[in-house]
């Protein structure tokens, strides 16, 4: 770190750990390598956006993540979303669902419907998107171990309703990797989980063509501690590892890459966030094209989901919150996502009420109508100090992913729980910071409230008896069902697992035959075992 | 075997939630405080929390739950800990615990209750200050 001519100058640094200065000028972009990495928007190296005319064209899908109790309920909730303006959907699943667990399972109590809809076959499905236009509103399936019953479970039930497979679109995250760092929804263990994510996207590159099988999330990296440089850098390095999966297998990189998406955080500051983005688009592209040789400038495009923000928020005086919130909006907004969501204001306490999910579809709602965020592309492009981070951003990215490939790679660093021990040290660094009151955060270490905080947030309620509703349903899908079809689909997956053949046909079929969540798990890890957490002391 | 004078935490996560951000920082506070701490790792069911908190011979035994799941979780953990003859230890809880939950966390032997927003300094002074 270089000395401020003038002591009395506040020292600034960002998260992602670099130095910034009081003013830019247009040396500081020339110095960190020029405006030749810049291009147009729509135009290799996409840093200003993927699209020519990005917003003008069509503003970023708003998609506030939801789901609770059971597929009823979750079914008005989107219906109500929909009404007030919310043009997609993301599903939120249960812990059971997200672990692979029937409704019924003795790990699952107390558990069913709790953070999410519980689901444990296709007519589950087909009540949760009743009514919904699926041309019309994309739905994002939130699911990573259990992906690929989600999305056979999916496929068939757009299928049943008429719409054509080859034309759906839509996403599911099955990003399993990230789960072994961040959000421990994982089943089998790492390898085995990696092909299964290969086998998801060969199934739906050639049969669900439009579909976007994965969305690599560094969102859930950063949350567990990485900071915005590593959040974007270990994606990059996890959705390679997916593509060398699917390569190995023979497929042309054109043949898929175009259906990766991406999921990454919002909070931190403005600039270093615009500036990750921008760089993070410039990178991806790089990659596609120079390392995989793609031809097809699709496949070069870092289409993405940019919001959330809950590593952010805090817990005391929420309200605080909605304002952080219109930040992280405007922020994706300048990033130039193709889809936002944010975390509510009472998200720290509870499942978000209506109230809390109107006011975040409203907050992004009015950059677009009212704030003039969809106006222009990439507004800030062009600023010395935007065009400068971007530059610094890219190479520290670069650096990092050349020290996951020289440490074995991401697959084993994971394996390993590397990668899981340096983010959570950062996480308890931050902690600390914040405790020290080194990192300012409002209303935490600083204007806080004099007493006990009051605080105005109702709770969701959590009705046990939805819990014995779901799983009678489920009890009568298993006796209204052809029990003879679906335990010999069921034993197709088991053989398509031991051959090491793609497992989702099989999958497809067991789900269009209602067997269940649960009994399509049982097969898998018949196989390929179950991950246990190593114990650390 | 001779015990040593180090206290022995025991930290789990409890049922299928997956958000051990919270609990992997305690345990380092807990380390840094000179604690001797097993974190179980996730997905642990009421029997394999009390099995682990026996073999650890554990003087405090900790729970992270963000999913809202902790009362049914602690309702199924308290006897088989006080069949483990684990009834005397320091059980504490931290996470997502709504207020009203509270006096039931307490009724069910939890003696330290951190809700989201607690201080690491404070867990560590109240389990220092806790036991004997």
């Amino acid at each position: 770190m270089t000395a401020h001519p003038n002591p009395a100058i506040r020292p600034a640094c960002n998260e992602s750990g670099i130095e910034i200065k009081p003013v830019y000028t247009e040396d500081d972009v020339k110095r960190s390598g020029g405006f030749g990495f810049v291009g147009e928007p729509g135009a290799y190296p996409f840093v200003r956006g993927i699209h020519p005319l990005m917003y003008r064209h069509r503003p970023y899908t708003m998609r506030q993540y939801t789901g609770f109790s059971n597929a009823r309920q979750t079914n008005e909730r989107f219906k109500y979303l929909i009404a007030n303006g919310q043009t997609g959907l993301n599903v939120a699943f249960d812990l059971p669902t997200q672990c692979g667990l029937d409704s019924d399972d003795p790990l699952a109590e107390g558990e069913v419907g709790r953070v999410g809809m519980a689901v444990d076959t296709l007519s589950d499905f087909e009540i949760a998107f009743a009514g919904i236009d699926l041309d019309k509103i994309t739905v994002s399936l939130t699911i990573n171990g259990a992906a690929p019953q989600l999305i056979a479970m999916y496929l068939a039930m757009a299928e049943k309703r008429g719409y054509d497979v080859a034309r759906l679109r839509g996403t599911a995250q099955n990003d399993i990797l990230k789960e072994f760092i961040g959000r421990g929804t994982w089943i089998f263990p790492v390898e085995p989980s990696v092909k299964l994510v290969g086998d998801t996207i060969e199934y739906c590159a050639r049969h669900a063509p439009k579909y976007s099988p994965v969305s690599v999330c560094g969102y859930h990296i950063r949350e567990s501690g990485a900071n915005p440089v590593q959040e974007m850098a270990y994606a990059f390095c996890i959705a390679s590892a997916y593509a060398d999966e699917v390569l190995s297998r023979g497929m042309d990189i054109d043949e898929f890459a175009g259906r990766l998406s991406f999921n990454f955080n919002v909070f931190g500051s403005i600039f270093e966030q615009v500036a990750k983005f921008r760089a993070g688009r410039g990178l991806w592209a790089k990659i596609i094209k120079e390392k995989y040789r793609a031809a097809k400038p699709e496949s070069e495009w870092l289409r993405m989901i940019a919001g959330g923000g809950g590593g952010g928020l805090t817990f005391e005086q929420p309200e605080v919150n909605i304002v952080r919130g219109a930040y992280y909006a405007l922020i994706a907004a300048l990033a130039g996502a193709q889809t936002t969501a944010l975390c509510c204001f009472d998200e720290a306490y509870t499942i978000p009420s209506e109230y809390a999910q109107r006011i975040s579809l409203r907050t992004m709602q009015l950059l677009i109508e009212e704030m003039g965020l969809a106006d222009t592309v990439d507004p800030m492009g062009g600023s010395w100090y935007v065009e400068t981070l971007t530059n610094e951003m890219r190479r520290m990215m670069e650096d990092v992913m050349q020290e996951v490939d020289q440490a074995g790679g991401i697959v084993r660093l994971v394996a390993e729980g590397i990668v899981q021990d340096k983010v959570s040290e950062q996480a308890y660094q931050h902690q600390l910071a914040i405790e020290s009151g080194a990192f300012r955060k409002v209303g935490v270490n600083c204007y806080r409230l004099p007493g006990e905080e009051e605080v105005d947030v109702k709770m969701h309620p959590y009705d046990a008896a939805e819990t014995r509703r779901q799983i009678s349903s489920l009890e009568e899908v298993r006796a209204r069902r052809d029990g003879a079809a679906t335990a010999q689909a069921l034993a197709k997956i088991g053989a398509a697992a031991r051959a090491g053949n793609n497992v989702m046909p099989a999958i497809v079929e067991a789900i269009k035959a209602y067997a269940t969540v649960g009994e399509i798990t049982g097969q898998l890890a018949a196989v390929y075992g179950r991950y246990r957490e190593p114990v650390l002391s | 075997m001779m015990r040593n004078s180090q206290t022995r935490v025991l930290l789990a996560k409890p049922g299928l939630d997956g958000h051990d951000q919270g609990a992997k920082v305690v345990a380092r506070a807990f380390k840094a405080a000179g604690f001797d701490v097993t974190y179980t790792g996730l997905r642990q069911t009421p029997e394999a929390v009390a099995s682990a908190a026996r073999a650890a011979d554990a003087d405090v035994i900790a729970l992270s739950s963000m999913a809202g799941s902790h009362i049914s979780f602690c309702e199924r953990l308290k006897p088989l800990l006080e069949q483990a003859g684990l009834g005397d230890r320091l059980w504490i809880i931290g996470g997502n615990l709504p207020k009203a939950d509270h006096a039931r966390l307490a009724e069910l032997g939890f003696r330290g209750i951190f809700p989201s927003s607690s201080r690491l300094d404070d867990i560590v002074d109240f389990v220092r200050s806790s036991l004997p």
